[in-house]
């Protein structure tokens, strides 16, 4: 457990160390923040989203040591010590991540609110498996909602970027 | 001629391409999948939507909601909450105007906060701001509100009882709109009538879904106020702030950043721009209103609950001869948008159907629950839904094909209505015959086994409302184009609002084709009242044609511009075979950034020279367009609703599987053709078309708003209220007819509302070819086809 300040109201607060996007911040926070509330404010990373607030929409998906997790269901202090990965870390030094290329070419989002949920749902997805079945991406992305798209352009740029990676690893 | 490209599905065959109007419409930048103007934000986290925003020293702020459904207000208790530490303000009726608010003139009822009785569980009390949420979220539990409880009325027809209680005083018995409207002969038509028949369907109450939940952010400068919202028309949050507060429209600026989708319910004032407002006046920081999901069903302003009967008459060959229809709507707490769509409910079928009498009989009731008001599609899906299943079952007595009955009613182009709606473009007819091949109808139909079924669906919609929605002499439409000083770049300007559906992508290809100048070198500035032009905004799918003309207009007014510089500036040799002299204007043409001589295009110069030349000499470039629909048809009381300069239409298909034990049913295909004039970008337009699916789909099978006995939403979460995800989606193929409308630029109309019209129809329609037995009442739960299964088995039907 992370060790604790006690402010004159009693109230406690956890030294954390988390690892975001390849940056180690080391913060106090108190017991009930949440994941996501800490990287939108704390952290200043807005690009994961904050909607349904109980795990159901997915919009605030991002990787927890790899593994695609809903950080509105997440306590921040639960994360000490550990690495996360946002939608502002797909892209390294400018280059767009393979999905992030496909999800513009298919002009896969509309109002672009659930997409960076989608991207890191498929993210984990293909760094388990290179290549998926469609069935595969819609079961990964079944917890991520979207009202505008009926996942269509979705699904495609998803196959497409995962048939582009295993021709450029191929190639 | 190139068409734009049928999607290729995973099931079947491509359909074949099917060209209406062959003229040739060659282009650079339009008819085109260009990328979207807004991907690279949407896919890297770095654009802002309004709950990303913050200013320093910027509060929190909620609502304080009724926890009554009708009560009177004995007495607000504020003392508690006042004294918690980080508690900033706490407003109710007696600090904000009395005004009385709402979207049309004729209905104003809805107050800021409640002065004397609370109409809905959840109705709008007053408003706390705090340093931060969690401080705030502290505060609300300690105010106290003591209610006198009145008896509540949470269903039309309670509320249509001699002795049910009244809402509101200007509303007796509980009706807030009552619409009697008759075209031509009914009572003529029906001595006339082969055969007749009564159906009665009942629509659900529903929400729009959209992830992104309401928020809203003002701050005030000296008299200005600013406000950062997630709202789908900067000019009429402007208008409605200005005339709430008596301000003048310029001292309200409104800001829209990215919109985490709309569907409608971002269209009415919500509560929270006019409390962060007045917060924010008060405290002298920057507020941030926002809702919790669960105050998006709360807030409302979704699809009403209709109940719908229709008596349609028709010869022996299928031919409509008079349709009769009443139409109740429980309208919720209070009007917002309900009057339009009302009218709405009963405008287009005329559209639609080519018959001659017609008469709409609609009761919008209020109720003690969440208002209702505007969804995709506005009034048209629970009512086009009605009617495709009545129409269904006068073909099936009829003994003939569904696709067939509706070949012979389809309305054509270049009509005009009953209700005196004038329709240019209209291919309902092609759009049926092209579904039906697409969708490999003549195989299916009658041919799949017990469980598996097939139905269709007609829709359409307007391509933007004639009327703005306060009375006002402005043009609906403006927009500029600016060239930089050295002719490398030009930005549009526009309050079009992009929510998704793709405008500013749209926009900026139709200033680029217009202009003659690259897409790659046009940003676009829109959502912002003071920074860019009037625009009314994302709503009655109205963007591309009427924010298109503006586009369109201004843009050809740079090249107009620019042509007339060139001229200076080119010459033609005399060897050059062509002409001696002085060129003019009218001589050449600009393409894709080059400017040349029409008859001799190797004589040429870049636009980019030609705009700095310009700017040398006169100063800025401006290219300025306006759209104004002018005098649209229609005479009768409420004819500004439904009238439109365009409208498109559509067929759906759709294939189900039924479990006929459980009575759980999937979609397994479905088949879009829609005749949306010329579509400006293919991939957006398909991408319109797969979610209205969705939507659609959902609101068929699964959607519903479920409220308890004291009017307490219980399904306010994505877990209950099933929105469709990724393994919920069938096959989708969107097929476009290549048609042209007259009114539009380019000759383009609307697709985004219009899609979603026909599906609960078809889908609809598709359970009852697949199990026997019609359930009138949405959504098709596994538990209400089950029963219906089990009530034909008992009766011995089919």
């Amino acid at each position: 457990m992370a060790e604790f300040i006690v402010d004159k109201d009693g109230i406690k607060r956890y030294l954390v160390s988390i690892t975001v996007n390849g940056n180690k911040y080391t913060k106090m926070v108190k017991a009930n923040s949440l994941l996501v509330n800490f990287l939108r404010e704390d952290l200043n990373l807005t690009g994961t989203k904050r909607a349904c607030e109980q795990g159901d929409c997915g919009a605030c998906t991002v990787l927890l040591d790899g593994k695609p997790v809903n950080s509105c269901m997440v306590l921040t202090v639960s994360v000490d010590g550990r690495e996360v990965t946002t939608v502002e870390g797909l892209a390294s030094n400018e280059k767009l991540d393979i999905l992030q290329e496909k999800f513009i070419e298919h002009s896969a989002p509309q109002c672009g609110f659930c997409a960076p949920g989608i991207l890191m749902s498929a993210k984990a997805l293909l760094m388990k498996n290179p290549n998926p079945t469609e069935l595969e991406v819609r079961e990964a992305i079944a917890g991520n909602l979207c009202r505008c798209t009926g996942y269509v352009h979705y699904v495609e740029a998803i196959l497409d970027a995962a048939a582009a990676s295993q021709e450029r690893k191929d190639g | 001629m190139r068409l734009p490209r049928a999607r290729k599905g995973r099931m079947g065959k491509m359909a074949k391409e099917f060209s209406y109007l062959n003229m040739k419409r060659e282009y650079s930048y339009i008819g085109k999948s260009l990328k979207r103007t807004d991907m690279l934000d949407k896919v890297t986290g770095r654009g802002k939507f309004t709950a990303d925003l913050k200013f320093s020293n910027m509060l929190y702020g909620k609502l304080i909601r009724s926890t009554e459904a009708h009560a009177r207000i004995i007495k607000i208790d504020t003392s508690e909450a006042e004294k918690l530490p980080g508690v900033k303000a706490i407003i109710t009726a007696k600090d904000v105007p009395s005004i009385k608010y709402g979207l049309s003139p004729a209905r104003y009822d809805e107050n800021i906060f409640c002065i004397d009785k609370v109409r809905y569980y959840g109705d709008k009390i007053g408003a706390v701001c705090a340093v931060d949420e969690e401080t705030l979220y502290k505060a609300l539990k300690l105010i106290k509100v003591e209610y006198e409880v009145l008896p509540a009325v949470f269903t039309p027809a309670d509320a249509a009882k001699e002795d049910a209680p009244q809402i509101f005083e200007e509303y007796p018995g509980n009706i807030n709109t009552e619409i009697h409207l008759e075209f031509g002969d009914v009572e003529k038509a029906k001595q006339e009538a082969y055969y007749v028949r009564t159906d009665r369907l009942q629509g659900q109450r529903t929400l729009h879904g959209f992830i992104e939940p309401h928020c809203s952010i003002a701050y005030w400068e000296g008299k200005r106020v600013t406000i950062h919202s997630a709202h789908q028309s900067a000019h009429y949050l402007q208008h409605h702030i200005a005339r709430i507060f008596d301000m003048k429209e310029g001292d309200v600026r409104v800001v829209l950043p990215y919109i985490g989708g709309g569907f409608g319910g971002k269209v009415d004032v919500s509560g929270l721009d006019i409390a962060a407002v007045a917060l924010s006046k008060i405290t002298g920081q920057p507020v941030k209103m926002f809702f919790d999901l669960e105050e998006v069903w709360y807030n409302g302003r979704a699809r009403h609950g209709m109940d719908m009967k229709y008596t349609t008459g028709v010869t022996k060959e299928g031919k409509i001869l008079f349709v009769e229809s009443e139409t109740i709507l429980d309208g919720g707490a209070y009007t917002g948008l309900g009057i339009a769509s009302a009218y709405y409910a009963g405008a287009l079928l005329t559209v639609l159907y080519d018959f001659d009498n017609y008469r709409f009989d609609a009761y919008r009731y209020v109720t003690n629950l969440p208002p209702c008001g505007a969804q995709r599609g506005h009034g048209q899906p629970h009512p086009r839904y009605a009617f495709e299943s009545h129409l269904d079952h006068i073909a099936e007595d009829l003994g003939i094909d569904p696709i067939e009955m509706r070949l012979i009613n389809a309305r054509k182009a270049n009509t005009v209505t009953p209700n005196g709606y004038e329709v240019k473009s209209y291919y309902l007819k092609e759009a049926n015959e092209l579904a039906r091949d697409a969708s490999g109808w003549k195989d299916k139909k009658g041919k799949l086994p017990k469980g598996r079924g097939i139905g269709v669906g007609n829709g359409g919609f307007v391509t933007g409302a004639g009327y703005c929605m306060y009375r006002t002499d402005l043009p609906h439409s403006v927009a500029m184009i600016k060239v930089y000083d050295d002719g490398t770049h030009a930005v549009v300007y526009t309050n079009a609002v992009d929510i998704g559906q793709g405008s500013d992508t749209v926009l900026t290809q139709m200033a680029a084709q217009a202009m003659g100048y690259p897409y790659e070198d046009i940003t676009i500035c829109t959502r912002d009242t003071d920074l860019s032009t009037l625009d009314f905004g994302a709503y009655a799918s109205r963007q591309t044609l009427m924010a298109g003309w503006a586009v369109k207009r201004a843009g050809e007014d740079v090249k107009k511009k620019i042509l007339a510089q060139a001229a200076e500036m080119l010459k033609v040799k005399e060897d050059g075979g062509y002409r001696f002299g002085k060129l003019t204007p009218e001589e050449l043409d600009c393409e894709e950034g080059i400017v040349f001589v029409k008859q001799e295009p190797a004589v040429n110069i870049t636009f980019a020279e030609v705009a700095r030349a310009y700017f040398v000499k006169h100063g800025v470039l401006i290219g300025r367009g306006y759209y104004h629909p002018g005098k649209l048809g229609g005479t009768h009381k409420g004819a500004a609703v439904g009238t439109s300069p365009a409208y498109s239409s559509a067929t759906q298909v759709a294939e189900v599987e039924v479990d006929m034990e459980t009575g759980l049913t999937k979609v397994v295909g479905t088949w879009d053709v829609h005749d949306s004039g010329f579509v400006v970008n293919p991939q957006l337009l398909h991408g319109q078309v797969h979610g209205a699916f969705s939507m659609g789909i959902g609101e068929t099978i699964w959607e519903k708003v479920v409220f308890d006995e004291k009017g307490r939403v219980l399904n306010g979460n994505f877990a209950e209220y099933r929105l469709p995800t990724a393994l919920d989606m069938p096959y989708v193929e969107s097929l476009v007819l290549d048609t042209f409308e007259p009114n539009g630029p380019w000759g383009v109309k609307e697709v985004g509302e219009g899609a979603t019209t026909p599906t609960l129809g078809c889908v609809a329609n598709a359970v009852y070819d697949a199990i026997g037995v019609r359930v009138a009442e949405l959504p098709l739960t596994p538990e209400k086809i089950w029963r219906g299964l089990k009530e034909a088995k008992e009766k011995g039907g089919k």
